[in-house]
């Protein structure tokens, strides 16, 4: 089933245009994963989804972007809602200054999701389970987010993601700061992840797409070049464009 | 290696010692020039924490105080005539010394004696009819003889003090009846056109009162003015061009903002002149571009890694402001704004415009009372001609100091204490 349908989409930086005429469709519990070389608007395309190009004041977004049929392109969106349905976490891990607790609570504190302290105790603790971070940090849930290790602040920008349950998760080259041990960690928490929420996410490691994606598109100069099946795609591509950046001839 | 390489290397070397010779010159040649000016400073201005005291007896005599009642109240005491005890105090120095050179001894205390005198009783009601000790404040004059910055051997028609005097005060300090103690009155009294009288409580107070309302005034407004510019307004032409302006206005001669405090505050909205409601709000005119340009730069510092991440958190633009970033630049604002009153603590010619130059010799309570400020009260001392004021101006720079130094800490330790680091 379709989670995000986009159609036509194309973005404008200045009078630079970035995407040109992307249409994908993202299935519901699944992960997909968009790959292509450095600059080909796969991040664009990305935080399209979230609205956070807002932030970027000459950035212009045009064509549909659908979410179970809300249109998300659209002025009289309420981002804030948006966003509580659409997490994201970043290249870098960015945790709040502030104790792993307030970070994973800041979500339903804004939200009003939580009505009493229990309630706030619980969720931190589930998020935090979710993320498999909880045992590391339940007995230091008052210590500093930014005194973790890189990995773990990662898996607390998921836990943070996920404290007020969205739909979808938006991740944009989440491990490409982590050593290997814990990106592993962090593929294993996605396949978890994707049974309740539809995962869109961009990397640079193709055989990180390969291992933890079920559906591929495949971005150059700000075309979707090709989209279908991780399998497909990794192992009889259609386009030559597509074959020769999974082959690493390019790129 | 050829010669030539090992040349070029040498070179290379040599440059390098030279610039950091340079470099240690130019700190060398800073630093000589800071420890000459406080040498200058201190050497001149230590001796105004000591003061100068006459000790001789007074004789509470009741008939000369002309107190009738047989047990005198605290009012007999208060309105009793003080004026003969206070003479005789002085003249019995020199019982000799006929009537009409009296005002040779009595020239050697301050013109407050006969207040002393009476101030001394209403403490020690006991003392009536008694004759008892007591310290009088010296003149200026022999306070400088004593503390020796005062040429005893000019000639007696260009001294202050004259040989009389002079042999007085010799016979008393063998005695031991001319003491030096810490000078209280300096950091208790206002202003006074007599030197050995007049303190720094006035105008330290006008100075307090001056920077609060300063930064009452300045604080709030510069901070929305930071954010609503670094947060939320539209980056264009009028924005930039409001940036400019900003930055213009902290280069401004401060005493363009006096003109303006003297033209718009006291002659439209006819504000209480020479108080130091108007001084800090003029000042804060001063300040105002200060705090805004480092509460920016402290909010520009704020990571954008943190605002993505409370907008991706659905947090609005206010709430990412107001919980995130407006926190994380506090120390770096808050330092910036006690840098920016140090500055102001320091102005004088806006002051001098807005009239708090006036001779003021009442401590002000409230910040609507007429006050002078610190510098303007180095200024007013070092236009006096007594020799007494010589050090007090000193005196009164190194109160300044103390105080910069205080504020400039505070603002260092709240930055490194409180300022986040970003890896």
């Amino acid at each position: 089933m379709s989670k995000i349908k986009a159609e036509n989409v194309n973005v404008y930086y200045g009078s630079k245009q970035a995407l040109f005429d992307v249409s994908i469709d993202i299935a519901e519990k699944e992960v997909t994963a968009l790959i292509g070389p450095s600059g080909c608007g796969k991040s664009t395309f990305l935080r399209c989804l979230n609205r956070m190009n807002d932030v970027i004041e000459i950035c212009r977004v045009e064509g549909s972007i659908k979410m179970d049929n809300l249109e998300l392109n659209s002025r009289k969106l309420d981002v804030v809602r948006l966003r509580e349905n659409v997490g994201m976490v970043f290249q870098k891990p960015n945790p709040f200054p502030k104790t792993i607790y307030e970070n994973v609570a800041y979500g339903p504190t804004i939200h009003g999701i939580a009505q009493s302290k229990e309630e706030m105790d619980q969720i931190v603790e589930t998020s935090l389970k979710k993320a498999a971070l909880w045992n590391e940090v339940k007995d230091r849930l008052d210590e500093i987010g930014t005194g973790l290790s890189g990995g773990q602040q990662q898996r607390l920008c998921i836990a943070r993601a996920i404290s007020v349950s969205p739909e979808v998760i938006l991740m944009d080259e989440p491990c490409s700061a982590l050593d290997p041990i814990a990106t592993a960690q962090i593929e294993e928490l996605i396949d978890d992840l994707k049974k309740e929420v539809t995962i869109v996410i961009v990397t640079h490691s193709m055989s990180q797409a390969a291992r933890v994606s079920q559906k591929t598109g495949f971005f150059h100069l700000g075309k979707l070049i090709e989209f279908g099946p991780t399998d497909k795609i990794f192992k009889n591509p259609d386009n030559q464009q597509t074959q020769d950046y999974i082959t690493g001839r390019f790129g | 290696m050829n010669s030539f390489k090992k040349n070029l290397l040498k070179k290379r070397y040599n440059a390098e010692r030279r610039f950091q010779w340079y470099g240690k010159i130019a700190i060398g040649l800073a630093l000589s020039f800071l420890a000459v000016f406080m040498f200058q400073i201190f050497s001149k201005g230590y001796s105004a924490f000591q003061k100068t005291w006459i000790v001789t007896e007074v004789h509470y005599d009741k008939e000369l105080l002309l107190i009738d009642a047989e047990s005198p109240s605290k009012d007999d005491l208060e309105n009793a005539d003080y004026y003969d005890v206070a003479y005789k105090a002085m003249t019995s120095l020199d019982p000799g010394l006929p009537e009409e050179e009296d005002r040779q001894l009595i020239q050697m205390v301050s013109y407050k004696y006969e207040a002393e005198v009476k101030d001394l009783l209403l403490k020690n009601p006991d003392y009536l009819g008694k004759i008892v000790p007591i310290k009088l404040t010296a003149s200026d004059d022999v306070d400088q003889v004593h503390k020796g910055n005062y040429p005893r051997d000019i000639p007696e028609e260009n001294r202050r003090v004259n040989d009389y005097q002079l042999q007085i005060y010799d016979m008393l300090n063998e005695r031991g009846d001319i003491l030096l103690e810490f000078n209280i009155s300096f950091f208790t009294s206002p202003d006074s056109r007599e030197a050995e009288l007049a303190g720094i409580a006035s105008s330290f107070m006008g100075t307090v009162f001056s920077i609060l309302v300063c930064l009452a005034f300045s604080f709030p407004v510069a901070v929305l003015a930071a954010i609503y510019l670094e947060e939320f307004a539209p980056k264009n032409k009028f924005t930039d061009f409001i940036e400019v302006n900003i930055n213009n206005l902290a280069a401004v001669p401060s005493i363009v903002f006096g003109l303006l405090g003297l033209g718009v505050l006291l002659a439209v909205f006819n504000l209480p002149r020479s108080t130091p409601l108007v001084g800090g709000i003029t000042l804060s005119l001063m300040t105002l571009p200060t705090i805004i340009i480092a509460a920016r730069a402290s909010l520009k510092a704020v990571p954008p890694s943190i605002r993505e991440a409370a907008l991706a958190m659905g947090a609005s633009n206010m709430q990412t402001t107001m919980h995130h970033t407006v926190p994380l630049s506090m120390p770096g604002t808050l330092s910036g704004t006690i840098i920016g009153l140090a500055q102001a603590l320091g102005e004088t010619a806006p002051l001098i415009l807005i009239g708090m130059v006036a001779f003021v010799n009442t401590i002000p309570g409230t910040p609507v009372d007429p006050a002078a400020s610190l510098p303007v009260q180095i200024y007013i001392w070092s236009e006096s001609a007594e020799r007494g004021f010589v050090e007090k101006v000193s005196a009164c720079i190194m109160v300044l100091l103390a105080f910069l130094i205080l504020m400039n800490l505070t603002a260092q330790i709240v930055r490194h204490k409180f300022e986040k680091k970003w890896s």
